[in-house]
């Protein structure tokens, strides 16, 4: 497919045009390539690669109505040091939460290199007026987060109103990155757009939102809230790998992706880690251009980890809560 | 260096138990050939002798028959149907028990990845069994009047390409109507056939109703001219489908299905879900190495979207993983045998020659073992002969279509008519096609699926007959 | 102690309902007096309650979306294992067959062999019904027209009075191998069979809820089955004449589907009747162009 030449000024029925000539995505077939990734056996040095670097690509999660500042604490230790035992533990990406506690985060995480990403727009719903979320983003990007994690509004998506969900990603991307087309400032907060995959349902959605983010600006897409259920999926990140690697050969411009909520097992993380391999490449192998959205993935991993370094198996009580 | 290096996952051989020399399966029983002459089953991968195996004469095929109609006179037909049946869900259930060391001993034997073995050929073993065991006491219901009977010895030849899976198309279906059979495997593909007479051993089968006899082409030509033979089932090359054709031709009261070559069209319209459709192609031509009758070995994308789909289609190649079949990460197998690599690359040259262009991804091919990367030909037109003639390798040829009308024409343009593939959006737009296509299987916006329950079989040179559900069952009875 | 044997007392089952998975008494608490056919006591038996039924309606209900979307081949596979399971517990079934209808050690043994092979019978019909009903329909026009028979839903059956092990098989199995949930209520006289045959189903990889067995009294309870409106089609075999027209009545007010009690041979090949009477037949049309 061919691409709008300006993305600045694409509007309306063109927008529209535009998402649904995309190709359409038979549900069988990409379940069947998912699932015949899922079927790599990935051993011995190949899994230790893997293990490390799903662990440098995991925004470490709480948002949760009962996050305390000492909650806030406690995980941005673990992300320094994710595992008591074993210094050489990669540490993760970011840490993730909500805009009030990114202050506390950002300053625990000083110096660190770990990313401070915070959700806004009225995370996880999104149903508030503009003025509201871009006040949200702000109020996280001046609390000190350097990634910002938004919500596109759905209901807007599932009525046909693409433009609106294009406006609001491209207006919460000013705010947090500064106008569109200075993509290249260095040291700039980034974007995650969350398109919530499993109120989105169909493929083909998914295909059309990760094409309508990264039209608006997005630096990366991002499966789900995890407050719903489906949250990240294989064949819903197969979709959105394709998107980013069909948008990089239209566009030039690379974008990132990050499948959240449900990823709990090392077992999984390996999974996504070959998906991404073997459809949009290498290049994304990195926590630059992927992460997950995950809290006990941590463990499993470590667990993993050490027992590829030990030989034996090894149990909770090695590794802390947070 | 790539970042991601996949390392090696080898399936383990253990659970594999070579002997080193098989014998016929006659009668219950595993005896040397009558003369005593064998020959070896080597592994395409690394050459390595993996057995000695039986080679049956006529004197064996003939004591074979005797056994078959013995038992079909005194036991098979004369059994309560839902006994039968009862037989063949025992037979279902040891495939299942033992189903990772089918799968091993399959790799090893045919050289295809273990991941299909596994995931895809014995399954599908099972499942042919289980279907054709509810069959035995039901074919009242089948559609061919209250009581059909069955035909009595059915002799069957089956080719290397999915040595067991083969066998349970034939097998299955002829034991649940109530003929016993003889069945010869491929020369080169004997092991798992053996294995099956093992298995037939463990559920009690009858002595007789199924026996196996390793050989080649001297062997199959006897079994198939056997006076004492009811019903003749092949599968293998149009070649000898013809012949075979041809020597019964003279016995009108010997029943012949044959299933045969293809050149397969997979037709990709501007509108297909165009990674699906990649995917299909890749799944089309390069599954079992290509060595599949159905392939998709014909590429028919509509021109306006020609560019796109090859570059998608060439980025898709360069992920396909070539090498010992027992990796469990390995996408592309081992070729079945010399002689087969080399008519490969004999085609594979006429069609340079021809003035195709031809591409492959980057591969490293192992030293010993039989070997050939994915390999892409396009400007490929109808008259090239590498569009015309059945490769049976991993060789895809790439012709361009600019209406639906250009494209049944040129899809039906061949003396084949085995399979053809359909990849678009637009539901009435597949069953225009399907309608016109002349092709015994036509699968739309996917490829190379089976199932027990789904009729199988060609039209045209494809040969005749159907294999699978309620259709396939006429094979095998007296209607 | 002296080292003389002395008889070993026997550990006696319970028997319970089989609701969505799990043995749960009555929640009305009842029970009441099974007997063997000389009239000696085998056993308290539930006494399901119209609450309990209604349960078992709840749960057939829950179970049938994943059940009717198994594949075909895993409904099969599935009740085959029924079948495997039955085989090994032949001795346990002839036992309880004969102190319940009073048979001899043969004919008994005859009875639990028959019961596997219906069961068996059915098993092989999964994958295979849809050919035998369904059909690509020739219709004047350029369209694509085929005919798909679908499970109903939930299905209630009163289960033979006298047949306690073949005729509750006979019954129950038509309805779950083409896709259909079943809620049973197994013979009052002799309904001991069917409660250990859910000891089967529940050892066996049938979903929870795919069949629910009832035991109790007929007329208190078949009527609350035969008027309940989530109740998609009833089997009255069981029920006796005098109830039956009433019952069929009853289950007039959402037209359910209604198999008629017959005299059954339950020996003799059971034919299609029971399994056509649970599926509804789709039939779609699709235009066919370029």
């Amino acid at each position: 497919m061919s691409a709008p030449a300006d993305t600045r000024t694409i509007t309306g029925s063109s927008l529209r045009e535009f998402l649904h000539g995309l190709p359409s995505v038979d549900q069988v077939g990409a379940e069947a390539r998912a699932a015949m990734l899922s079927s790599r056996s990935i051993k011995t040095t190949a899994k230790q690669w893997a293990l490390d670097a799903a662990i440098s690509m995991i925004d470490l999660t709480t948002l949760e109505g009962q996050d305390t500042p000492g909650k806030v604490r406690a995980i941005c230790a673990k992300a320094k040091r994710p595992d008591p035992a074993d210094p050489t533990a990669p540490q993760v990406a970011a840490v993730c939460v909500y805009p009030d506690l990114a202050h506390l985060a950002a300053a625990e995480v000083k110096g660190t290199g770990i990313h401070v990403a915070s959700v806004a727009t009225a995370f996880p719903s999104g149903r508030t007026s503009l003025e509201v979320k871009l006040a949200d983003a702000t109020y996280a990007i001046e609390s000190g987060a350097d990634e910002v994690d938004m919500v596109i509004d759905r209901g807007a998506f599932l009525a046909g109103d693409y433009q609106l969900v294009y406006d609001e990603i491209a207006a919460v991307r000013e705010v947090v990155a500064g106008p569109a087309g200075t993509a290249g400032q260095v040291g700039r907060a980034h974007l995650k757009v969350i398109l919530e995959t499993g109120e989105l349902v169909t493929l083909d959605n998914v295909r059309r939102a990760s094409w309508l983010a990264m039209l608006a600006g997005a630096d990366f897409i991002k499966t789900s809230t995890g407050k719903v259920a489906p949250a990240a999926t294989l064949p819903v990140t197969l979709v959105m790998l394709e998107a980013v690697r069909d948008f990089l050969a239209a566009h030039g411009r690379q974008v990132g992706v990050k499948p959240a909520g449900g990823i709990r097992t090392a077992k999984d993380a390996i999974r996504y880690l070959v998906l991404v391999n073997e459809t949009a490449g290498e290049d994304w192998l990195d926590p630059r251009w992927f992460r997950f959205g995950a809290s006990s993935l941590l463990n499993d991993l470590l667990m993993q980890r050490t027992k590829l370094a030990t030989g034996r198996y090894s149990g909770s009580d090695y590794f802390t809560l947070d | 260096m790539p970042k991601f290096e996949y390392a090696p996952a080898p399936e383990s051989r253990a659970i594999v138990s070579l002997r080193e020399s098989y014998g016929l399966f006659i009668n219950g029983q595993f005896t040397p050939s009558a003369d005593g002459r064998a020959f070896k089953t080597i592994s395409p991968a690394t050459e390595e002798v993996l057995a000695e195996v039986a080679e049956a004469g006529p004197a064996d095929v003939d004591r074979a028959v005797t056994a078959a109609r013995t038992a079909y006179e005194r036991t098979w037909s004369v059994l309560p149907p839902k006994e039968r049946g009862k037989y063949l869900f025992r037979i279902a259930r040891i495939i299942q028990e033992r189903a990772r060391e089918l799968a091993v001993l399959e790799s090893l034997d045919n050289g295809k990845p273990i991941r299909e073995s596994r995931d895809v050929d014995i399954p599908l073993v099972a499942a042919h069994f289980f279907y054709h065991a509810g069959w035995a006491d039901k074919l009242e219901h089948a559609g061919y009047g209250p009581a059909p009977r069955p035909l009595g010895v059915a002799a069957q030849v089956i080719p290397w390409n999915f040595p067991l899976l083969m066998l349970a198309w034939k097998i299955a279906p002829a034991l649940a109507c109530g003929n016993t059979v003889v069945l010869k495997p491929a020369e080169t593909t004997p092991l798992t056939a053996l294995t099956f007479a093992e298995i037939c051993r463990q559920a009690d089968l009858p002595p007789g109703a199924v026996n196996i006899l390793t050989g080649a082409g001297e062997t199959g030509r006897a079994l198939v001219t056997h006076p004492g033979v009811d019903k003749v089932a092949f599968t293998g090359s149009t070649e000898v489908g013809k012949e075979i054709a041809r020597s019964c031709a003279a016995v009108p009261g010997k029943k012949v299905t044959l299933e045969l070559g293809g050149k397969a069209a997979n037709i990709v319209f501007e509108d297909a879900p165009v990674d699906q459709a990649v995917e299909g192609i890749v799944n089309g031509i390069f599954f079992n190495q290509g060595h599949v009758c159905c392939a998709g070995s014909r590429l028919l994308v509509q021109e306006s979207v020609y560019d796109q789909v090859v570059a998608s289609l060439q980025r898709r190649l360069a992920t396909l993983r070539l090498g010992d079949p027992l990796d469990k990460n390995t996408d592309v197998g081992a070729i079945n045998s010399a002689a087969q690599l080399a008519r490969i690359r004999e085609l594979s040259e006429v069609g340079e020659a021809e003035g195709a262009q031809r591409w492959s991804p980057p591969c490293e091919l192992p030293v010993k073992g039989f070997w050939f990367p994915p390999t892409v030909f396009t400007g490929v037109s109808q008259a090239h002969r590498i569009a015309r003639e059945e490769i049976f390798g991993p060789v895809l040829s790439v012709l361009t279509f600019r209406t639906p009308a250009e494209a049944v024409e040129k899809a039906n343009n061949t003396p084949y008519g085995l399979s053809a593939g359909v990849w678009t959006d637009k539901g009435s737009r597949i069953l225009w096609m399907a309608s016109r296509l002349r092709a015994g299987v036509v699968w739309a916006n996917t490829f190379n699926k089976f199932d027990p329950s789904s009729p199988f079989g060609g039209y045209k040179e494809s040969g005749y007959g159907r294999e699978g559900g309620r259709h396939g069952l006429e094979a095998y009875l007296d209607v | 102690m002296s080292d003389t044997a002395t008889a070993r007392l026997a550990v006696r089952k319970t028997y319970k309902l089989y609701i969505g998975g799990a043995f749960p008494r009555s929640e009305s608490g009842r029970s009441y007096v099974v007997t063997d056919h000389k009239g000696g006591f085998l056993a308290n038996a539930a006494m399901a309650s119209r609450k309990d039924a209604r349960d078992a309606v709840v749960a057939a209900r829950k179970a049938f979306a994943a059940w009717s979307a198994a594949t075909a081949y895993n409904r099969g596979q599935v009740l085959y294992r029924v079948a495997e399971l039955l085989e090994g517990r032949r001795l346990q079934f002839t036992a309880e067959v004969r102190s319940a209808e009073g048979l001899g050690a043969r004919q008994a043994e005859a009875v639990v062999d028959a019961a596997i092979d219906r069961w068996v019978w059915y098993a092989g019909w999964a994958d295979k019904i849809a050919q035998v009903r369904g059909a690509s329909n020739p219709v004047a026009g350029p369209f694509f027209n085929f005919s798909l028979p679908e499970p109903t839903g939930v299905v209630a059956v009163i289960a033979p009075d006298a047949s306690s092990l073949l005729g509750f098989v006979s019954v129950v199995a038509p309805a779950v191998v083409t896709g259909n949930t079943v809620v049973a209520l197994a013979s009052e006289r002799f309904p001991l069979p069917a409660v250990s045959l859910t000891e089967v189903l529940a050892t066996s990889d049938v979903p929870g809820g795919v069949i629910n067995v009832l035991t109790g009294r007929t007329a208190e309870v078949a009527p609350w089955l035969a008027s309940h409106m989530d109740v998609n089609a009833i089997d009255l075999t069981g029920a006796p004449d005098s109830l039956a027209d009433d019952l069929a009545v009853a289950a007039a007010e959402n037209l359910k589907r209604v198999v008629r009690p017959g005299d059954d041979d339950w020996t003799q090949p059971p034919g299609l009747k029971r399994m056509l009477a649970y599926l509804e037949t789709k039939t779609v049309w699709h235009p066919v162009g370029i």
